[in-house]
């Protein structure tokens, strides 16, 4: 899995901060402080963290959606942080965004038609036989009938509705697709429906996904590399089997833990972290996740831990793993513990 | 066999119970069908289901607190073999709310009233139903958000929501369900609106509960992994009707019903990665589009003519485990289990 070529996309200590008003000035809201990560070609790279943790506002900046307040992000080898005009007219063709919402981000009075030709026409492709053709080709790609051309939004189910969010961004043929949760908001047995869709998809297409969610399970089903973030940090990356067999951040060993085990393997033991996460407008010094920490000390309170590499592809931010390589067979619990 | 409780002390008896919504001056079509259920004392029951399979109404329906277009058009709701509060009226009803019965709603912000501090919403109810006296409301309203978990509660009761995060509204919404002891404690989706360690702090809490109480818990959610946790008994619903009723182990290990057995095995488990998951064809029929046989025929792969003419009954599978399918009719008949 791990191939040693350029990253098609890398991110850049990048940051985004936020003013808000208040008296007396004005506070910073520092949503992302800074990330770097860089994802290779063809491979699904999860992104999974808690509600408010700037997993979403590091894949808009990734689609360039939104502005970095300060770093860089590059995309096959060239700067793309300050790309404007005709570069960025080509960028957003190359990279995509589907939305989690079904519901709220297809037009309601565009038909299915009109809005997977929509793209096509804003970047004046092919003639209007052509496009139709297109269409057609895409609804059957992604499992809905002909008919559905006609359609209305409304008149769709939550997955048909995600279909057409995944076919919307697949219209202009891209190579990277940001997915931010795309099935949190729909059923079980349809979700498994869409996660089919995206694999195969992947694979036909040789598309590379940054797969953004909250849910371990399905992070773990399509991923082959996860970040973990924290309060604007990522705190810890590694291979989708190294992380969850293997958790090294004490924060990364909650959220495992929490994964409810599979009928017939032995019950894990639960991580019950005290405390709520805290407010992301105060000043943060030190370690982020140290209020929750059960194994937080003097140290975690002045330093923001840096970097520490742990294994092939595993790198943590932890205190607790500076200077220790982590051989495959330590076992982590028993060194946290 | 009945499908009992193993304590003789039974808190909710539903049975046979049919709502129906008025969809018109003349007519109407039934939400939910036929549910019966019985919860006794310090049980937790779960019910799992789609959106839209009548989970939530089951839930409300309890309360009286359906929706005005809805009505119980047929069975019967008893709590503690005393109290029918399917015959019961609004002002009767007020009085089991909150004392004997309580509810702990999905959404914490939108359950709690923005314009009141924490400490009036949850004295309203001592003294209302109990009558407590201001500075005795005071006093059990700390106890209560201490027992919760909550932090510094004497200032916490001059609050507002607002002010408050995720895990501690919810926190609150449980202060005050559980402040006057009820009975019977019906949780919808009381986890979904929270991130996954906040989740786990506040299951671990409604266990508590249980333990210390005797408190009987009725959860309702979409999230299998969760009420697997959980529950000792599980009821699946499917388009308004039980399809599967059970232990959990019974559900979870031995499922019977083609939906329940389709239900687990799209669930993303880390065993599954690299396979494709198995997904349900098709989507749940609208409330119009229920023919008259077996609600799942249309998405089942074993439906046979019978299946989409006549509606199987809860079939007999196991000692503490029914479903509802003509596929098991046969089973039975050998006494397989």
């Amino acid at each position: 899995m791990l191939s040693y070529e350029a990253p098609l996309l890398e991110l850049r200590n990048i940051e985004k901060s936020y003013s808000q008003q208040s008296w007396p000035g004005s506070k910073k809201f520092r949503a992302v402080r800074g990330v770097s990560l860089s994802i290779r070609r063809g491979e699904t790279l999860g992104l999974v963290g808690e509600s408010g943790c700037g997993k979403s506002t590091v894949g808009r900046m990734t689609a360039r959606l939104l502005e970095p307040s300060a770093g860089e992000l590059h995309y096959k080898g060239s700067d793309i942080t300050d790309a404007g005009g005709r570069t960025l007219r080509q960028l957003r063709q190359e990279i995509q965004y589907v939305f989690q919402d079904p519901y709220t981000s297809l037009n309601p009075r565009f038909t299915v038609g009109r809005l997977l030709e929509e793209p096509l026409k804003y970047n004046r492709l092919g003639n209007r036989l052509k496009r139709k053709r297109d269409v057609l080709e895409m609804l059957d790609r992604i499992g809905l009938n002909a008919s559905y051309r006609n359609r209305y939004p409304h008149e769709l189910s939550g997955g048909q509705r995600q279909r057409v969010g995944i076919a919307r961004a697949l219209m202009m043929n891209p190579e990277f697709v940001v997915l931010d949760e795309p099935v949190s908001a729909l059923d079980v047995s349809v979700q498994a429906q869409i996660l089919n869709l995206l694999k195969s998809l992947q694979h036909e297409l040789s598309l590379t996904y940054l797969f953004i969610s909250h849910d371990l399970n399905v992070v773990h089903y399509v991923s082959d590399r996860v970040a973990v973030m924290y309060l604007g940090n990522i705190v810890e990356i590694a291979d989708v089997h190294d992380l969850y067999d293997r958790p090294l951040h004490p924060y990364t060993q909650a959220l495992v833990s929490s994964i409810p085990a599979e009928r017939g393997a032995a019950k894990r033991e639960q991580i019950i972290l005290s405390g709520d996460l805290p407010d992301p407008t105060a000043h943060i010094s030190g370690c982020p996740f140290r209020s929750r920490c059960l194994h937080a000390f003097e140290r975690c309170e002045s330093e923001m831990p840096g970097w520490s590499s742990v294994g092939e592809g595993h790198a943590v931010r932890c205190h607790l793993w500076e200077g220790k390589y982590a051989s495959p067979e330590a076992a982590p619990v028993e060194i946290l513990s | 066999m009945e499908l009992g409780t193993k304590q003789d002390e039974q808190v909710l008896d539903i049975r046979n119970l049919r709502i129906e919504l008025q969809t018109s001056r003349r007519t109407a079509v039934n939400v939910l069908e036929d549910v019966s259920l019985q919860i006794g004392k310090g049980e937790i029951v779960g019910v799992v289901g789609e959106s839209g399979c009548g989970k939530s109404i089951l839930s409300l329906s309890v309360l009286g607190l359906l929706p005005p277009a809805m009505r119980i058009s047929g069975g019967e709701l008893w709590y503690k073999d005393e109290l029918p509060l399917h015959a019961y009226d609004n002002r009767r009803l007020q009085r089991v709310r909150g004392k004997e019965i309580s509810m702990v709603f999905q959404d914490p912000m939108s359950s709690l009233n923005h314009g009141l501090t924490v400490g009036f919403q949850v004295t309203e109810s001592l003294r209302l139903h109990l009558g407590c006296s201001k500075s005795e409301a005071r006093e059990r309203a700390i106890m209560l958000f201490r027992k919760v978990g909550l932090p510094r509660p004497e200032k916490l009761l001059h609050e507002y929501p607002y002010q408050l995060s995720g895990g501690m509204r919810q926190r609150v919404m449980i202060a005050i369900a559980i402040s006057c002891n009820p009975g019977l404690l019906i949780a919808d989706e009381p986890t979904t609106a929270l991130d996954v360690t906040i989740q786990a702090q506040i299951l671990d809490l409604m266990r508590s509960i249980r333990e210390d109480d005797g408190t009987a818990i009725l959860l309702i959610s979409h999230d299998l992994g969760m009420i697997a946790d959980m529950c000792d008994r599980i009821i699946v619903m499917y388009a308004g009707k039980v399809v599967e009723h059970g232990t959990a182990s019974e559900i979870f290990d031995h499922p019977r019903h083609p939906y329940t057995i389709g239900l687990l095995n799209s669930i993303p488990t880390p065993a599954k990665k690299g396979n494709r998951l198995y997904s349900i064809p098709g989507t749940v029929p609208a409330l119009h589009e229920r023919g008259a046989g077996c609600r799942f025929a249309s998405r089942c792969e074993y439906a046979a003519d019978r299946c989409r003419q006549e509606q199987p009954p809860l079939i007999q599978v196991g000692k503490q485990h029914t479903a509802a399918c003509f596929l098991l009719e046969e089973v039975n008949a050998n006494a397989v289990v």
